[in-house]
Parts: C-alpha cells; structure tokens; sequence
C-alpha cells in the first residue's frame, strides 16, 4: 500500500513525537465519541484532577487515572485496559490507577465509554482501538501544552514516563504540570499509533493493580456492601422455571428475632431482616404455596426425547452447507456415525447473585452490584422502579466470578429493587448456593449427531452435523429468525478444517428450562462433539488423531500452527510411560486460536490421574502474557470441572443439584499441570477468556478414547463412572 | 452477650449465640474478608483461624468460639506476609473472591507443617476456586515455605 506509506512518512517529518505507527482517523465513530468529551468540565485549576480526555484523568501529583468500562471478574481487565491507554500515553506505569466508569455518566455524556458490556472475551478486542487512541490524543495535546509554555516546537519535545522533556535544553514537566492546559486544547485531526515493535508495556508481564488488595481481604465485591440503614434479604423463586407464587404464611416467621418483612414477588417470596442468616433461616422456615405454570412434571427423560426428536425432524434449519455431502455418503467406502449429548450446566460463581438497591425518596435509585454489564445493570434497575434511567446510579463491585451469568440477565437487580421498593429501605439481597444453582440461566443442553464419510484413500470426503438444543437468543427474549441461532452452531458454522462436502444443520428445541452464555457457549460442547467425533473417524481411517487433523488443516494456517505447538511441547508421536496417554483437540473461538494435549494415566478400569494440559494459543497480539496464562489455566480448570462432573439435571420441573456436594467442583487435588505457550502471530486482537475451554473436554475424552478405545457419547464423565483419582 | 476475640479485639455481641462465625464477622463485625461460598463447609471461601487451626466459619456457631481466639484475613495485615508476598509475586488471584480462605488455609497449613510436599497441600487445600487458581496456589505455598525456611536459617 504505497499511498498509506507515504502518508505516514510524510506525517512523521511533521511530529516526530507521534513515533511511527498506524494513523487512525477520527471518522471512526469510536473515535468521534472520543471527540465528544465535554471541554468545558475538563477546564481546572493546577491543584485538581484534570480529564483530558474521557479516559484519562491527571491529577497535580502526576497519578494518571485511566477509566474501564468493562467489568473486572477475575480475568485481568483492570490491568490489560489501562496498559492499551498507558502505552500511547507514556505514562509511568508506577503511578496509573484504574478506576470504573459510572454507567450513568456514560448515559449522560451520550455514550463516550461506549459499551460496558464485559462478555465474548470482547473486552480487549473490541476496544483496543478507541483506547489506544485515547492515549495517543493525550500524549499529542500534554505535549503540545508543554511546548506552548516553553515556546518551542512540539517535535523537539518527547515524552517518557509521564515526563515531557524538551530534547535540547533538557528542560522537563510533569504531566501533572500540563494537563489543565492541555485539557483546553483542540484534540488532533488524527494520531498514530505505535506499531507493535515499538511497545514498551504491551507484551509484558505487568501485575497486576487488582493483586495487592486481593492478597487482603479488601476488595469490596457485591456481597461486602453496606449502606446506612440498610436491611439484608434472602430470596426463594419458584422452584419450577415458569411458575408463580401462590401464597405464604408470613405469620409462621414474622416473630422472628431480626425479621423485618416478608416480600412476595411475582415469582418469588422474600424474607428480609437485619442479618442474612437470620433472614435465609427465617426463610428456610416460610410456608410458601407455587403455581407450577404446568412444568411441574418435566423431567430428564422428556428433555431428552425432545433433544432426540430433535435430531431425527424435517424442521431443522441448514446453517451452512458446501459440496454434496449427500453424495458423498452414498459414495462413501466407509462411514462413521455418532450421536452426541451434553448436560446443561450451571455456571455457579464463588460469589453468589447479589445486589444491594437503594430507592430515595427523592426518586433517585441507587444500586450496587457485581455485574457484566452495568449499563444493563442500569437499565434493569430504572425499569423496575418506573424512573428515568438517568435518575439511576450503578455502582460496579468486584465480582466473585462472572462467566457470563451476570450480563444480559439482571434478574438479581431487578429482585433488589422491588424488594427496596416494598421495604422503603436500603435493601442487600444475596442468594444462597442453592438459590445460585437451581435458578441460573444454564449452558444449554444439548444433543448433536455426526456423520463422516471416508473415500477409498481413507480420507474424509464428507461431514455432517445436527444439533439438536434450545437456543439462547429465543431465551433471552431475542428472535431467532426462521430457527437460527448464531450461538447454537458456534464452531460449526464456519469451519477450519478442509471438508471436501459439509453441511450444518440446527433443530431449535423450545425447553422450560432458562438458558443463557456460559463461559465460551456454545463452542464448549460443539467443540466436544466435533473433535471428539475426528478420533473417531481418525481412528477408522487408521490415522494419527494429530496426523489426521493437520491433513485438513493445509488452509488454515493459524489453527495449524497452533496444534503443531501443542503437540510438540507434549511431545505428541514420542513414547509414553505405560498406561499413560494423550488426546488432543483444537478449536478457533472468539478470536483466538487454541489447541491443547491432555496427558493422563490410566490407574484402573474407572480412574485416571490428570497430568499435565499442555496449551498452545494464538491471541494475535499479547497484551498481558502472564494473564494469559492464568487465564490458560482458568479455562482449562472450568472446562475440566464441566467435563468431568458438571450436570444439571431436571426432575418435576425442577434443577436438581443444590450446593457443591452434588455438584461438584474440580479442586487442588485432582489438577493437573497446565503448560501453556503463546505463538502470537500478531496480525490480530484475539479474545482470552473463553478460547482455552472449548479444546480440553475434547482433548480429555480422546484421550480416555485412546486408553480405553471407548468413544465418551455423553458428558460428564462421573457418568460413565470414570473419576479422576 | 457473648465474647469474641478476632484478630487481637475483644468484641461483645448480643446475638443469637447459634448464628455462624461467618455471620457475626461479616453482618455484625464489618469484617467482610471472610466470604460467604455454599454455608455448608464444602468450599472453604470462609475459612478462618481459631486458636490457629483452620476452620470454616460457615459451619461453626459464634458460640462455640466464645473464648478462643479468631483469625481472619483482615488480621493478617495489609499483605505483608510470606504466604501473601509469594502470593504476589505468583499473581495468584483472579476474581479474588475465594483468596481470603485459600490465603488463610494455607497459612495454616505452613504452620503445622513447615515444607510440605505436593501431596500436603493436595491434602490440606480442599477449598475451591472457580477461576482456577489452584495451580499457583500449590506453588505460592512451595514459594512461601521455601522463604519461610530461610528465614529460619
């Protein structure tokens, strides 16, 4: 591209302080609400905090405060977003300090923040841009304020550390010393951003801001609010999705030491008091009478057969087909077929759902929750109470664990703000675990039938694929058009792998049970059904799994490369320790490219000791590479949890599994090393949260596939009475 | 009233003395360090010392405690300690929820047993996290015992 190049040559004579780099320019509409900041608030005095722009604001010592929309769970975010703006700022990284963004200042200032939506591992991919530019507009105008004082020209100044230093007479000033000037300057036209060779911060293992409160006991999570005069509710919702309630005796409770009030929702009945244990015990004690809505009598079994029917109508939709598949089915030398099922699955957070709302006499409505997205947060909350969101402020916490159960649904906020409303006072409401597990929006279940065709040469010549499951946007109230879901066939839909004839198919199945995102989606049993089903058909053609995969992988570079990594860090094809064996997987999911090796030993018929995971990710570019790798270890660990023991199941309408007895979580003991190794090919931003769950169930199950020779036709494991040791 | 002695303060409480530790500390001492995980024992995320021994608060009724002496993770101090520093340096936490109750058993755990081997800390470590810290949560303890020796030496 000639034209680009001489633009940034030509660019670069004109401000040497800018550095090399990609011009971004401000017709993008991220960056024209970066424009929108107000100019007129920036405008302080030396002795106060100046915002010079949305997301950075200097205060007189120097600190730099940059603002994250997204929702710090545990992932990293707090850190990876303010090293994108630190980078082009030049700030001394020593004295950043993240701070949350109101969700009501970003309704007020016309969405300068853009999204707060913390979800899809979109955090980092879908920001880097507009916050990198942040930092790069307020390096410009710091710069060009500091030459302005000394009245000399803004290329014969740098920028280091927070310190503009003017290069000849070795004049310097802090950012502190600029900013309310630089705050009334016209932002540039256009910046340029650096290019990856020239990063400082990005790419390095910076710890993280979040470590040293988290090391004592101080975060503040939802569950650790307290606001003056507030009360404490426990919450008990019909234990049949759908239902009502009917009728309580608040009388048999209400002498209670401590209760206050017993509140009936919709759904729902409330005991709030002036401690939680008094108000959960109170409740545990509450006679309460359900309208079952007619689900009352659903069970597994049902669920099941609908699944089934599922795979064997004429309704289902095709979502993607290439080639004649049909043909090569009737063509075929040999053909491999398998039906598949995964459970649902809860996603049972440390911190249980909760919310603290306050509700003023003024009409003002206050709330303070652990939430993905605060801007739903926001909205859920001035709905509820019938105000103008703008009289509404979200105050985010830490959050115990989010894994997509506190963004899109806010039913916890909602609860604590009719119970606010019904009591006149500030209410906390928080869930038991068994509240947690048995009215969460479940990883849906699921059933998938696979059918490959092998030619006379042994290679694939054909796959098809039903799923068979209810879809989350129908769930959540979005219309999926003409039985499409985009969620329900994730990993399916576009594939990687080289299939000469392909076809997709989705039967949308319509269940009580509530559903929503957990960690990685979809991508977390159609990944299961998909690589699990290629050992099996690797198997019948005589091939290597690993062999047979890179067969199809010839044009798809990154996805090969990703399980070349794997496989030779695992040492894949050299020769094991007896009844030790290896599985492995791969799979491309919310921008990332990720491919793992599973190495277990085989102690009896049943039990099986984890060894190691080795991993290999493509993230494109690396921001943080030690949070990646506890992220590596993250996924890994709640994809092993799920694969190994996680089911919900159904029974008279109902989740029966309550607390971590019967559904039981992975812990120190039975995990295994986790190796991970990055191979960034650097042309892209890729996700990080989800991307490492997707592969290890895969990869776990080839692996017992190899040991056993059994093919693992539904999770969980425990099922099968296979148990880790 | 009962008597309550959390880290070095001696508290009255006019409570009812079957509520849990975990309740008195948190709804009634304003010490929400200790985190509240499945109230029946299995996850650790409340655990605490009494009289230096780990144990989960969520289990144990204020009455019981009454006149021991209570350890949170507040009373630890501000992050100074070895198995909080190897806990830094490792950049153990992710969400951080489960962290006081790891931090808390494991310090336990290192005062009973000074160099524990992996198979210890798989005995001794039985809280869970979500996030899936529990690998550099074994090797913050390594960590922590190993600098703990030396300082001994």
């Amino acid at each position: 591209m000639p034209e680009f190049k001489l633009t940034r040559r030509a660019f670069l004579v004109q401000s040497a302080v800018a550095g090399g780099g990609l011009l971004v320019g401000f017709h993008l509409p991220a960056a024209r609400s970066l424009l929108a900041a107000e100019p007129a608030a920036a405008v302080a005095t030396d002795q106060q905090p100046v915002e010079v722009n949305a997301w950075i604001v200097i205060q007189p010592d120097d600190t730099v405060v940059i603002r994250v929309a997204r929702s710090e769970m545990g992932q990293g975010i707090f850190t990876a977003l303010p090293m994108l703006v630190a980078e082009e700022l030049g700030c001394d990284w020593n004295r950043v300090r993240a701070e949350y963004v109101s969700a009501n200042d970003n309704l007020r200032r016309n969405q300068v923040f853009q999204s707060m939506s913390t979800g899809g591992s979109r955090s980092i991919r879908g920001s880097q841009e507009y916050l990198r530019t942040a930092g790069a507009v307020a390096r410009e105008l710091l710069v060009t304020a500091a030459s302005r004082k000394w009245g000399v020209a803004v290329d014969d100044c740098r920028v280091n550390n927070s310190i503009i230093t003017h290069t000849a007479s070795g004049r310097t000033l802090g950012f502190g010393a600029v900013a309310a000037e630089a705050a009334t300057l016209k932002p540039p036209e256009a910046v340029f951003l650096k290019e990856p060779e020239e990063w400082q911060l990005l790419g390095t293992p910076v710890p993280r801001l979040d470590t040293p409160d988290k090391i004592a006991g101080k975060p503040v999570f939802g569950t650790d609010v307290e606001v003056p005069g507030m009360l404490h509710a426990a919450i008990h919702a019909c234990p049949v999705f759908g239902g009502r309630l009917k009728g309580f005796d608040a009388a048999a409770i209400e002498k209670r030491p401590g209760v206050v009030k017993v509140v009936g929702l919709e759904d729902a009945v409330a005991v709030v008091a002036e401690s939680w244990w008094q108000a959960q015990q109170a409740l545990l004690a509450l006679p309460v009478t359900w309208d079952e809505a007619g689900h009352g009598q659903v069970d597994d079994a049902q669920i099941r057969a609908d699944l089934e029917a599922g795979l064997e109508t004429d309704q289902a939709v095709t979502v993607a087909v290439h080639g004649k598949p049909e043909a090569a089915q009737s063509a075929a030398e040999q053909q491999v077929e398998a039906t598949f099922f995964a459970p649902y699955l809860a996603h049972a957070t440390m911190e249980p759902m909760t919310a603290t709302a306050a509700v003023h006499d003024d009409g003002r409505v206050e709330v303070w929750v652990p939430t993905q997205n605060a801007t739903a947060s926001l909205e859920a909350a001035a709905r509820t109470a019938g105000v103008d969101p703008l009289r509404v402020e979200v105050h985010n916490t830490q959050l115990g664990g989010g894994f997509g159960r506190r963004g899109a649904n806010q039913d916890y906020t909602i609860q604590a703000v009719q119970i606010a409303m019904a009591v006149g006072r500030p209410v906390k409401l928080m869930w038991s675990r068994e509240e947690d597990t048995q009215h969460d929006f479940y990883r849906p279940v699921s059933m998938a039938r696979l059918k490959a065709t092998l030619n006379r040469e042994g290679r694939l010549s054909g796959l098809t694929v039903r799923i068979a499951a209810p879809s989350i946007m129908t769930s959540l109230g979005m219309k999926a058009n003409d039985g499409h879901d985009p969620f329900a066939l994730q990993g399916l839909s576009d594939p990687f792998y080289a299939l000469p004839a392909y076809r997709a198919e989705y039967a949308l199945r319509t269940l009580h049970v509530p559903i929503g995102f957990w960690r990685s989606v979809n991508h977390s049993q159609n990944a299961y059904f998909r690589e699990h089903f290629l050992d099996q058909v690797a198997r019948v053609a005589g091939q290597d799994p690993y062999a047979f995969r890179l067969g199809l992988l010839k044009e798809a570079p990154k996805q090969r490369a990703v399980l070349e990594a794997a496989a030779e860090h695992a040492g894949w094809g050299t020769p094991l320790p007896a009844k030790t064996w290896r599985g492995i997987a791969v799979e491309t999911a919310f921008g990332s490219h990720c491919a793992q090796v599973v190495e277990l030993r085989l102690e009896d018929d049943n039990r099986f000791k984890l060894l190691r995971v080795v991993c290999a990710i493509d993230t494109g570019h690396v921001v943080n590479p030690d949070t990646i790798a506890a992220q590596m270890e993250s996924g890994i660990t709640y994809g092993l949890t799920a694969a190994l023991f996680g089911e919900i199941t159904i029974g008279r309408g109902r989740v029966e599994q309550g607390n971590f007895d019967d559904y039981p979580m992975l812990t120190l003991r039975d995990m295994p090393e986790v190796e991970t190794h990055l191979v960034p090919s650097g042309d892209f931003w890729g996700g990080v949260g989800e991307p490492p769950l997707p592969p290890v169930a895969p990869a776990l199950c080839n692996a017992l596939y190899a040991a056993t020779g059994r093919p693992i036709h539904s999770l969980p494991l425990s099922k099968h009475g296979l148990h880790p040791v | 009233m009962l008597q309550l002695k959390v880290n070095g303060q001696t508290h009255e409480l006019d409570i009812d003395p079957d509520t849990p530790l975990l309740w008195a500390l948190r709804d009634h001492l304003h010490l929400h360090g200790t985190k509240y995980g499945c109230g029946t024992g299995l996850c650790g995320s409340c655990t605490v010392h009494v009289d230096d021994r780990a144990v989960r608060a969520c289990l144990l009724s204020v009455s019981a405690v009454s006149g021991k002496t209570v350890t949170t993770i507040e009373g630890l101090g501000s992050g100074s300690g070895v198995v909080q520093q190897a806990w830094r340096e490792l950049e153990v936490p992710q969400c951080g929820y489960c962290q006081p109750g790891m931090i808390m058993a494991s310090v336990a755990l290192l005062r009973e047993n000074p160099s524990p081997t992996n198979a210890d800390i798989a005995a001794a470590i039985t809280n869970i996290c979500r996030c899936g810290t529990y690998n550099r949560v074994r090797q913050a303890i390594l960590a922590a015992a190993r600098k703990g020796e030396a300082s001994d030496a």
